[in-house]
């Protein structure tokens, strides 16, 4: 649905086939480990069994003895970071924690923490070596509850962890001892006293999520090659080939134009492919080697130690007049870091009231360490924990004011010329527009009338991000024209970003070939993340559009040997006076004869993005007996600006509900008192299988968003946001119990069941 | 992964003497969905694999007037695959079923689901409640043990060094009888029972009340158990919900579960009874010619 009347466009809004589905489907496609290389090694990693200890010793001599064993890395052969905040990428990364997260240094801090490497001949010699490295540890008491974490008498992970005071007048945390909460967050706005005298409801809950992971199912893979003139190349599977540049150069301490980073297709990373860990310990081996490293993480690995998000304990508080609209909110977030500083505690601290015109607010937000694996981005990182927080309250307060909860969202919607509690004020948004969309569908104007079922909504927010690409694109003959662009493709963005050349020049996305490549042949692009690409890799591809149409126009007043002013680009065609024009394919045959090629060059650098909101429906069945919840039928409906292609845009709301789901009823990570993960494989570790989700319905709203030429909004994000409220909403309109700790397993919501 | 040797004998004798020889460090592979994800994983280091599924008395799959024999090699599919079989055992075409996906189930065997001996083990509690029994070769020759008495603990069993589980026999079925399997697991799908139930019943011949019943639990103890209070409980009783909820306690009386990520203890308990409910209630429509009608994992 288009909520205002839409340009005519020829390419954008279609659906062709994706320019690199042959290979997918037909398992061409090389992937992260499918990489082989003439003389190349096999790498593994032996990991911490401990959640929680002092290394004492590491012991090698054992592990390089055995016949095939080629070399052995610890942090002792990595250059020293000293204290340093380095940006890359998603965020400032502390490099002195990036190095020992690599490869521990005096510490192992979580189970699966990577102690040494082995390169061998064979992957069984390089695993059978691991077991021969004797490591002396002494083990410590672990903490793996961000409460827990945060108390006093609490076991300290980190020795360089002070507490950063970020917003609080005057710092209201003691800077001078070591703890584990690295950061703490203030935001506020009005006067939130005054905001709660005026409420007639106040309802303030507590709120717990769990550990959860991607769930890409490519695990990490890289190999890398320190060539003899010090030149080091990297093949991997990544979300920002130029930030593992970036990251490799500083943990092996050469300059970045010493790497090249090489990028496979990537299968799925959702955030979780931006941070390395293989790249510089395979370039390790190889430099101690001469010869190519490949290493390979096992499920259990990419569980334990890659970088999932956060688990989180939040205490919300929101006040209502008895019409329904809200006059204050107070949020009290506590994220778990993991080993290291570094969750996404902004965002959600910025996330947790998005949705809404809040005059009077305060939130604190904590970065909290435990020994869990140091986190990382995650689909639109921390916001779907508060969310979840927020949306129940809300659902809590319409249920108590007996208001139609999309009434009480229509009333209270974030909208144009609406502050956030951080600070900025809102452009051209379209969460109004989303929830009106799910008020008006089939599925919300159905009743439900079976036992036991329930229908659930909430509304999410993303803020999607700008930053930096670059894209270039020449001119072939035959009328084609060749794109080159550097954003990893990890949810259809060659088509997407194809079609907006296309668009751009009057041809078909058929016609253009795009390709990712490596570092070196690319200008500077920022990582496949923070829903920017289809935004800011397209400006890009749509600028170098552009310089291809003055070009050519340069190259037809050339040859009609007219004024350059008097050609004009259009519709594909480029016209001069009187009868004078050319098809972009006339001209493009000419090209080589005439002066030579064209190559056009585009560039993007955005500040920021309006940010998307989507409105998700859920209708659940609750087994009464058992507490397991079915979701019987599932409606996203969302912002999406400008749909490129519609059908990569509709996969990312599914997915991203999808992924929400899990979250919501079964995903999460469980830990035995030791502190180590007793479920990670994906037999234990529930993501949704076919059989657990219906066919997500989407409903595209289109409210182009004025910062992009053709109206784009990023959308990958956003979707995972709303489910789990939406389906704690269903579950209490069902069975009349209010989930308040995700995930929604089964025996959660059996055991509230009969408390009642 | 450790190197290890592999040999694919075509006798039963020349495979108990390969065990035999090898002193415990041997291990039979039939479909291998497990066998060979542990030894991949490190969690067992044979020195020998020995290929069990060119030797005839294991792949034996043969229903007649006497009764059901399944051998130990026999893929899951193929049991399925016969409706007849589907018809008369249900409950054991019920847990071949479930047992991982399509492709598990084209390798997986029965008899290497009840060697494996895990306590959530979807095949054992409807061998048990069919009266399965289990035929053991070895170096001494062949003996005979019910399949409730097979397994020991966690991943243990009767089977001693040199022997192989051969075969399992299932008595001839009664008229008027039904079983039925089901688990219940947090997904629908792709999971470990956290409790699972399996029930045989026999009616008596106007179909109103239980001649007798075999009822068996898993994932609630250290091993699959017979419930032998709860399905002499039923023993001559009418069918209706007391006599289910009368077999249903005793049921709980003899479970012993832990707290895992699967579920409380607190949680299995409680889900014995529902499961019983629902267990019975479909073993006595299948005993009626009644359709069936459940969601897998529910």
């Amino acid at each position: 649905m288009a909520t205002a009347e839409k340009p005519q466009y020829k390419v954008i809004g279609t659906r062709p086939v994706r320019h690199d589905g042959v290979d997918k489907v037909t398992g061409r496609a090389q992937y992260g480990a499918d990489t082989q290389l003439t003389g190349m090694l096999f790498g593994a990693t032996l990991r911490s069994p401990h959640a929680h200890a002092n290394i004492k010793s590491i012991d090698t001599s054992r592990a390089e003895a055995l016949a095939g064993v080629r070399a052995v890395l610890t942090n002792a052969d990595l250059p020293e970071q000293g204290d340093r905040i380095v940006e890359l990428g998603e965020g400032a990364v502390n490099m002195r924690h990036l190095n020992a997260n690599v490869l521990a240094k005096e510490k192992v801090l979580y189970k699966g923490h990577a102690i040494a490497a082995v390169a061998a001949d064979t992957i069984h010699i390089a695993e059978e070596a691991c077991q021969l490295i004797e490591v002396d540890f002494e083990v410590l008491e672990p903490v793996l509850d961000v409460v827990k974490a945060m108390a006093d008498d609490a076991p300290v992970l980190n020795d360089d962890i002070r507490t950063e005071s970020l917003g609080s007048h005057p710092a209201s945390d003691d800077a001078s001892k070591n703890t584990n909460v690295a950061k703490h967050f203030v935001f506020e706005k009005g006067d939130i006293v005054k905001g709660f005298e005026e409420a007639d409801i106040v309802v303030e809950r507590e709120f717990d999520t769990a550990t959860v992971h991607q769930g890409y199912i490519e695990p990490h893979a890289s190999t890398a090659h320190w060539n003899a003139d010090g030149k080091i190349t990297v093949w991997t599977c990544t979300q920002g080939t130029f930030s593992v540049r970036h990251q490799t150069a500083e943990l092996c301490g050469v300059p970045i134009s010493d790497v090249k980073v090489i990028p496979t297709e990537i299968g799925g990373g959702f955030g979780g492919k931006i941070s390395v860990y293989l790249p510089p310990v395979a370039a390790g081996l190889s430099k101690k080697t001469g010869q190519p490293v490949k290493l390979v993480m096992d499920r259990a690995a990419v569980f334990e130690a890659t970088g999932p998000t956060p688990g989180s304990h939040m205490k919300v508080k929101i006040g209502a007049t008895k019409d329904g609209k809200i006059t204050s909110g107070e949020a009290w977030i506590a994220f778990e870091a993991g080993a290291y500083t570094g969750s996404p505690i902004a965002p959600g601290c910025m996330c947790v009231f998005s949705c809404y015109d809040v005059p009077n607010a305060k939130v604190d937000g904590f970065d909290v360490c435990v020994n869990k694996p140091r986190t990382n981005a995650y689909r639109a990182p921390g916001s779907t924990q508060v969310c979840f927080a927020t949306e129940t309250i809300v659902d809590e307060i319409c249920k108590e004011l007996d208001i139609e909860p999309a009434e009480f969202r229509l009333n209270n919607a974030a909208q144009e010329g609406v502050r956030r509690v951080d600070g900025p004020v809102y452009g051209k948004v379209g969460m109004i527009e989303t929830v009106q969309a799910i008020r008006d569908s089939d599925h919300y104007q159905t009743p439900l009338t079976g036992k036991f079922q329930g229908r659930g909504i909430a509304t999410g927010f993303w803020f999607n991000c700008g930053l930096k690409s670059a894209a270039t694109a020449t001119v072939n003959p035959d009328g084609t024209v060749s794109l080159v662009e550097g954003s990893t493709d990890i949810g259809g963005s060659r088509a997407g970003l194809a079609m907006q050349l296309a668009e751009c020049l009057g041809i078909t996305a058929e016609e253009v070939k795009p390709a990712v490549v490596d570092t070196d042949s690319v200008g500077y692009t920022d990582v496949t993340g923070g829903s920017r690409v289809t935004f800011a890799t397209g400006i890009a591809a749509i600028n170098a559009g552009k310089d291809i149409q003055q070009q050519m126009c340069d190259r037809a007043a050339m040859i009609w040997d007219c004024d350059e002013t008097d050609v004009r680009y259009e519709d594909g065609c480029i016209i001069g006076s009187g009868d004078n024009r050319f098809t972009f394919k006339e001209l493009a045959a000419k090209i080589n004869a005439t002066g030579g090629p064209i190559a056009g060059r585009g560039t993007a650098s955005e500040e920021a993005q309006a940010g998307a909101f989507g409105t998700h429906c859920a209708d659940v069945e609750v087994d009464a007996d058992t507490g397991k919840v079915q979701i019987l039928r599932y409606t996203v409906a969302q912002d999406v600006g400008t749909a490129i292609h519609p059908s990569y845009v509709e996969g990312q709301l599914q997915g991203g509900a999808v992924q929400g789901i899990g979250w919501a009823l079964n995903e999460e990570y469980w830990y035995g008192e030791e502190g180590s993960m007793r479920n990670a494989s994906f037999l234990d570790y529930r993501i949704p299988t076919i059989y657990d989700v219906p066919m997500i319905e989407t409903i595209l709203v289109e409210v182009p968003d004025p910062g992009h030429p053709y109206g784009v909004r990023g959308v990958g994000e956003v979707p995972i946001c709303p489910p789990p409220a939406a389906i704690a909403n269903a579950i209490y309109d069902a069975v009349g119990v209010r989930m308040r700790d995700l995930p929604m397993a089964p025996h959660k919501v059996c055991a509230e069941i009969l408390k009642k | 992964m450790r190197d290890f040797e592999y040999e694919a004998p075509t006798t039963l004798s020349t495979a108990i003497e390969l065990l035999a020889q090898q002193d415990g460090s041997a291990k039979p592979l039939a479909g291998g969905t497990d066998l060979i994800d542990h030894v991949r994983t490190g969690r067992l280091e044979p020195d020998l694999l020995i290929d069990v599924k060119k030797i005839n008395e294991l792949n034996v799959l043969e229903l007649n007037g006497d009764g059901l024999r399944l051998g130990a090699a026999v893929p899951c599919y193929k049991i399925y695959g016969t409706p007849e079989i589907s018809q008369q055992y249900a409950a054991l075409t019920d847990s071949c079923r479930i047992i991982g996906g399509i492709q598990i189930q084209s390798r997986a065997s029965v008899g290497g689901n009840l060697c494996n001996s895990g306590p959530a083990a979807d095949s054992i509690p409807s061998l048990i409640v069919l009266g399965g029994v289990c035929v053991i070769a070895g170096p001494n020759g062949t003996r005979e043990v019910a399949a409730e008495d097979f397994c020991t603990a966690p991943g243990k069993n009767v089977l001693e060094a040199g022997e192989l589980l051969v075969e399992i026999k299932f008595p001839a079925r009664a008229a008027n009888s039904g079983s039925h399997y089901r688990r219940f697991i947090p997904r629908n799908e792709m999971d470990i029972a956290v409790v699972s139930v399996g029930a045989s019943v026999e009616l008596d011949e106007n179909q109103q009340n239980f001649g007798s019943a075999r009822i068996a639990l898993g994932a609630v103890a250290a091993t699959p158990l017979f419930a032998q209070a709860a399905s002499d409980a039923l023993a001559g009783q009418p069918v209706n919900a007391e006599s289910i909820a009368n077999a249903a306690a005793a049921a709980k009386e003899i479970a012993t579960p832990i707290t895992d990520m699967r579920g409380t203890a607190e949680y299995r308990t409680h889900l014995i009874g529902v499961l019983i409910e629902r267990v019975i209630n479909a073993a006595v429509s299948q005993a009626r010619g009644e359709a069936i009608c459940y969601k897998p994992g529910h």
